[in-house]
Formats: structure tokens, sequence, C-alpha cells
């Protein structure tokens, strides 16, 4: 039986129509979300005329910005009475801003080399779906080049540091049969031995492949901020994930540990910590002990983010419904594979928001070692650049400029949290 | 169809539970409870709900922990020992009600997780078996889907998968088909059949009555922490001892 001869049965479609044209494209949206009814229309005109105003208000400071002066004066003077931003003391005191005023010209290649190689670095754990895992080796061996670099002074130092990690975990490995608190412990000790040792043969042999040395006192800037942001974030995640684990634990004296610490810290402003690792700390050590300040902060800062990021993934180990665990267990996993393969991975995807909060929080707090006379890039606006004679009372063009820089870190971490949510969701497709 | 459910029973004991008593906190959940499982034995375990049928398979491996009585399993006596614990789990496999398949990883890798690294089996090979018994349960051409992307029957047959990729010696089945949709039970009994006639020792807490009908040895009845009644399923149904089991068939099957 054929159809061709049927008369209804068509043969070829007719050409869409477009639809009506208040129905499509800009008209449509502008109907549906600006003029959507009367009040919305008024609201809608209202909100155009101050975002309009604001802009012909602040256009002109920005259009008629001197980008070269040698002081406020001078700007001044050229802009002869017209609103104008300087700008001019960006360029003219860029490098303070980024390094700080001590850190020497002619070594400013290291730590931009060291920024570059950041991204290089954290490139394979930020897209770890896409990029082959050995890559992992160059975010191991990141640290230890960073400080190089940034540092200074023989080679020997970061190679001997990275050598006693890989002792320390060659021997965890080794004892590892035993029990994994012993191997821990015996890892920890093997490392500190060989530490020890290594700082004798570093001290004979300073001047091997040496760079030259740059106090931590000689460092300032942007350069601290994000120093002390990438340390103390990377440190703090696996922290808080132990004290977080800690907390759960079935083991009291562990569980109170943890307990206690978490909401010790919790329970003190962070600049009280800052001013203990400044001020205080220097009492309990031995006189004479020359303990690094910027440690001695990315010590404090760090305890601070993993007493409020393991709480964030408290939470998110709560979430887990009770089936995960029990079906995790009920296929023979013990507690270190279950948390490693089904816990975690799960409690940190839901943890994500709450570890992204914590952490945009810590890297703009870490200003607050302006505080303990540090020269980060808010210490240095107040500091040297403000007070010159030159640059006195230009705040506006230095403050913003501080803003914008915290500004495209944080919202760039933050739309790279939204993607990774995006990436690790498995339902629904 | 009686013979068949008599079929294969051995002498060997494949777990042993006597005077076993459980609190949850000072609720007496299970009391003075001996049940003996032999190798390639079928138990179906029915009662009301509370009644602890499915406490009393969860303390089989563990999940629940017992405090008076023993519970030997596969020749273990259970102990407060972590790795002896660790090794009964991994002979005695699970499926739950609500699944409980991990939603991170695929169906492949939900298979495959626990014999590489509990069973250090190497990964092609457990992923060979993990295909062989998808296959089995009718499902291989979702191995690289997540377990949100299938229905709660695909799901459910995934679980069984996942606990039969360690060859567990005993199979416990704790309400496997009381959270689906209706039209999906009958695709997880038949698989739960097809294992029950491959001779698997199996647990199961179900009020699938016909199921007990065609594969149980014994269907045992518990009310109030107690087993009140055991017998073979003809017995059991046509001609029920007690009181208690009398009135709970009457509800189960009047209507």
């Amino acid at each position: 039986m054929s159809h061709e001869n049927v008369s209804f049965h068509r043969t070829h479609m007719l050409p869409e129509a477009p639809p009506p044209v208040t129905e499509t494209g800009a008209i449509k949206w502008m109907r549906e979300n600006l003029f959507s009814s009367v009040a919305n229309g008024v609201l809608t005109v209202a909100t155009a005329y101050v975002i309009i105003s604001l802009v012909m208000a602040a256009a002109p400071w920005f259009l008629n910005g001197i980008w070269d002066s040698p002081s406020l004066t001078a700007c001044r003077e050229m802009l002869d009475g017209r609103t104008g931003a300087c700008f001019a003391v960006l360029t003219e005191r860029w490098n303070q801003l980024l390094f700080g005023f001590k850190y020497p010209d002619e070594l400013y290649w290291r730590p931009t080399l060291a920024f570059v190689l950041l991204f290089v670095a954290i490139a394979p754990v930020l897209f770890f779906k896409f990029l082959p895992s050995k890559l992992m080796i160059m975010t191991g061996l990141y640290p230890f080049l960073a400080y190089w670099l940034i540092w200074g002074g023989t080679i020997l130092v970061p190679v001997m540091a990275l050598l006693g990690v890989l002792a320390g975990v060659l021997v965890y490995r080794r004892t590892l049969f035993a029990s994994a608190g012993m191997a821990v412990i015996a890892g920890l000790v093997a490392a500190l031995v060989f530490w020890w040792l290594a700082g004798l043969v570093t001290g004979a042999m300073s001047g091997v492949l040496a760079l030259e040395p740059v106090a931590s006192r000689d460092m300032g800037g942007f350069m601290i901020n994000l120093m002390l942001g990438v340390v103390c974030v990377s440190l703090s995640l696996p922290f808080g994930i132990l004290l977080a684990l800690g907390r759960q634990s079935d083991m009291p004296i562990i569980k109170w540990i943890c307990v206690v610490f978490i909401e010790f810290i919790r329970g003190v402003p962070l600049i009280t910590l800052l001013f203990v690792a400044n001020v205080v700390l220097a009492y309990f050590l031995p006189p004479g002990t020359n303990f690094d300040l910027i440690l001695r902060v990315i010590i404090m800062i760090t305890m601070f983010a993993s007493a409020y990021i393991a709480e964030v993934i408290r939470g998110g180990l709560a979430a887990l419904p009770r089936g995960q665990y029990e079906a995790a267990d009920s296929l023979g996993l013990d507690y270190a594979q279950s948390m490693q393969f089904i816990i975690l991975p799960q409690a940190l995807k839901i943890s994500i928001p709450g570890i992204v909060n914590v952490s945009v929080g810590l890297f703009k707090d870490t200003t607050l070692v302006s505080v303990i006379s540090m020269f980060d890039i808010v210490g240095m606006i107040r500091g040297p650049i403000l007070a010159s004679s030159e640059w006195n009372g230009v705040y506006w063009e230095l403050f913003g400029f501080a803003a914008v820089l915290f500004f495209i870190t944080c919202y760039g971490i933050s739309q790279y949290s939204q993607w990774l949510e995006r990436q690790l969701q498995t339902d629904h497709h | 169809m009686a013979a068949e459910t008599q079929l294969k029973v051995s002498d060997e004991v494949a777990v042993e539970i006597t005077k076993m008593n459980k609190w949850f906190g000072t609720f007496h959940v299970l009391r003075d409870i001996d049940l003996t499982v032999y190798q390639g034995e079928r138990i179906v375990i029915a009662g009301p709900s509370g009644s602890g049928k499915s406490t009393l398979i969860r303390c089989i491996n563990a999940l629940e922990e017992h405090q008076k009585g023993s519970i030997t399993v596969d020749g273990t006596v259970l102990s407060n020992d972590i790795k002896n614990i660790d090794r009964i789990r991994s002979e005695v496999g699970m499926v739950f009600q609500h699944f409980n398949l991990f939603p991170h990883l695929t169906i492949l890798e939900n298979c495959t997780l626990a014999p590489i690294w509990v069973r250090k089996t190497p990964k092609r090979e457990a992923e060979e078996v993990a295909m062989h018994f998808l296959t089995k349960v009718k499902i291989p051409e979702q191995a690289d889907k997540y377990p949100g992307q299938l229905s709660g029957g695909q799901q459910q047959r995934v679980a069984i998968a996942r606990s039969l990729c360690m060859k567990p010696r005993i199979m416990l089945f704790d309400e496997p088909t009381s959270a689906l949709d209706p039209e999906m039970i009958s695709e997880v009994l038949d698989t739960m059949i097809e294992l029950a006639e491959e001779g698997m020792t199996m647990c199961c807490v179900t009020h699938e009555m016909g199921f007990a009908r065609k594969v149980a040895n014994r269907v045992i009845f518990m009310d109030e922490g107690q087993i009140v009644e055991q017998n073979e399923p003809e017995e059991f149904f046509n001609n029920p001892k007690s009181e208690r089991t009398k009135m709970f068939l009457s509800q189960i099957l009047g209507h």
C-alpha cells in the first residue's frame, strides 16, 4: 500500500515562519525583564538614570587621568583645576606596590618567574580532569622552586627539604604494614632527622648554586598577599580535612584535641593571632632564636583558616547519607580507603562553596599583616607611599588599585569554583 | 517446585549465631537469637516492621554491633578487631534497600573499587570481572554512566553486581525491593532468583512472599526481636504454627 496518492499526506515541509517581532530577541527580553509591569518600568527607568549619572560623574575622573607625572603636585598642575585621577602614582610606584620597597630591583625577575610558574603548578590540580596526573609532579616541586626563587640562597636548602619529604614518605610507606599511626610518626621522625643532618651540610656549603639571598623583612607589596594566600589556602585544606575527620573520630582523645583546637581558634580574632605571632611568640622561644616572621604569620593564618575549613567540611561529612558509610564498610574497605575513595570526594564536593568562601576571606584577610608592620600592599600604600612627600593624599587611586587586584583574584576563584561544581555534577545529564 | 527448593543444602555452616542479644541504648532489639545458615541455603526473613529483621542481618557483617552471644561467619568469630571485621565484610556481600551506590563514581568504578583496593586485583582484571557481572545483571551498556542516570531497578541490579564482584561466600539482602517502583521489582527479583539457582548462600529480608515461596529453603518469622517460627516455605505458608505468624500472613496475603 502506498501513501503517495493520499492527498493529505504532505511531501515537503513548509518553511518555518519567524515568530512575531515582539516575541524574539532584545525586545522580548526587555518586555519580560525590564518592563513587565508599570511599576517595573518606572523602576527600570529610575535605575537607568542612577547608573547613567554615576557613570557620567566618574567618567571625567578616569578619562582625564594623568598616567605620567613625578608627584601629586605636578599632577594637579597638569590637570589645571579639572577633575581627574592621578594614576601616575601607580606607574611611578608600580614595583613598590608589587614587591615592596626593599626587594632588590635587579632581582624582580625572580618573584615574577615564581608567579608565572605558579599557574603551571596549580593547573594540574585545578583542571585534574583534563590534564594528565603526571603533571602533578610540577605541583609537588613548585613550593621548593618558588622558595629558592623568592628567598634565594643555595639551592641545597630546597633540595634537602624536598629530599627530607621524600625520605619521610619512603619510611612511611615501608612501615605502613605495621599500623598507619606508627607509620605517620616514623615518617615524621625520619624527615626531621634528615632535615637536621641536612642543616649541617647546607650550613657548610652555603655557596653551592646560590642565588643572592633576600631576607623576609625585605619583602612586601602584593607579592606578600599572594604568597600568604597561596601557601595558607593550600596548607589549611589538608589540615582542615584532618581536623574535620578528627572531630568525628571514635577515639575520644583525638576528638577532644580537635574540638578544643577548632573552638579555641574560632573564638579568637585573626588579628590577635597575628599579634601573638609577631610579639608574644618571641617570649616563648629560646633567646636568640631567629624564627622567620613570614613563617610565623603563615602558621597563624593556616591555623585560623584550617579551623574554619574543618567546620565547613564537617558540614559536608554530616550531609552524606549514612548509607554511603555503610556501603563502603560492607565492601570491606578500611577506614582510610573509605575516606579517600568514598566519603571525602563527596563531602568535599558538597563543601566547595564553603571552602571557597573561607579561602576568599582568608586571601583578603592577608592585608591584616599590615597592622603588625609588614609591608604588604596595604602596608605599602599606608606606609611608604602615602607618607612620601610626592604622593601624600592620593587615596582613591591607590586603594582602588588594591581593590581591583583583590577583586580580580577573588572573582577568579569564585568563577573557578562554580565551574568545578558543574564539572563534578554526576546526575541528571 | 517443592523438590527444587530442597536442592543442595550442605552440612557446611556459613553463619552460626548463638544466644545473640542486641540493645539500642536501653531498647532490647534482638533477644536470644539462635540461627544456623548452611552453605548454599536461601533464607528469607519476614516479620512486621520493627521486629529486628534488618538489624539481625546487619549484625552478620558487623554494621551493627551485638552485645551478647556470638556470631561466627565463615569460620571466623566476629570480634571487635577491625582487621577481623574488614575480612569478614569482604566475604559477605550486602545489598541495601536504598542501593547505596557511590554517586560520584561510574557504574564500572562502583564495581571495581573494592576488588582493586581490598582484594588487590589488577585494574584490568577487575574490570573484566565487573563487566562479567554487569552482563549477568543485564546492564553492561550502562557501565560508563553514573548511578544518578539509572532507574531504581537498574541501580539495585548494579548494587547486586557490585557485591558479586567481591566474589562473596554469602549475600545479605536488606529489603532490596522495598524502595522500588512496582514495575521494577520483578527485574530485581529475577536477578536474585538467578543468583539463588546458582547456589549462592543468601539471607534476604523481604516482604516479597512470592519470592520466598519460589526460592527459599527456609522462611524465618521474627517478631519483637525474637525468631518466632521457622520452616520450609510450603509448611510456613500453608500451615503456620503460631498465632502471630497466622496474623502476619493473613495481613500480608489477605488482599
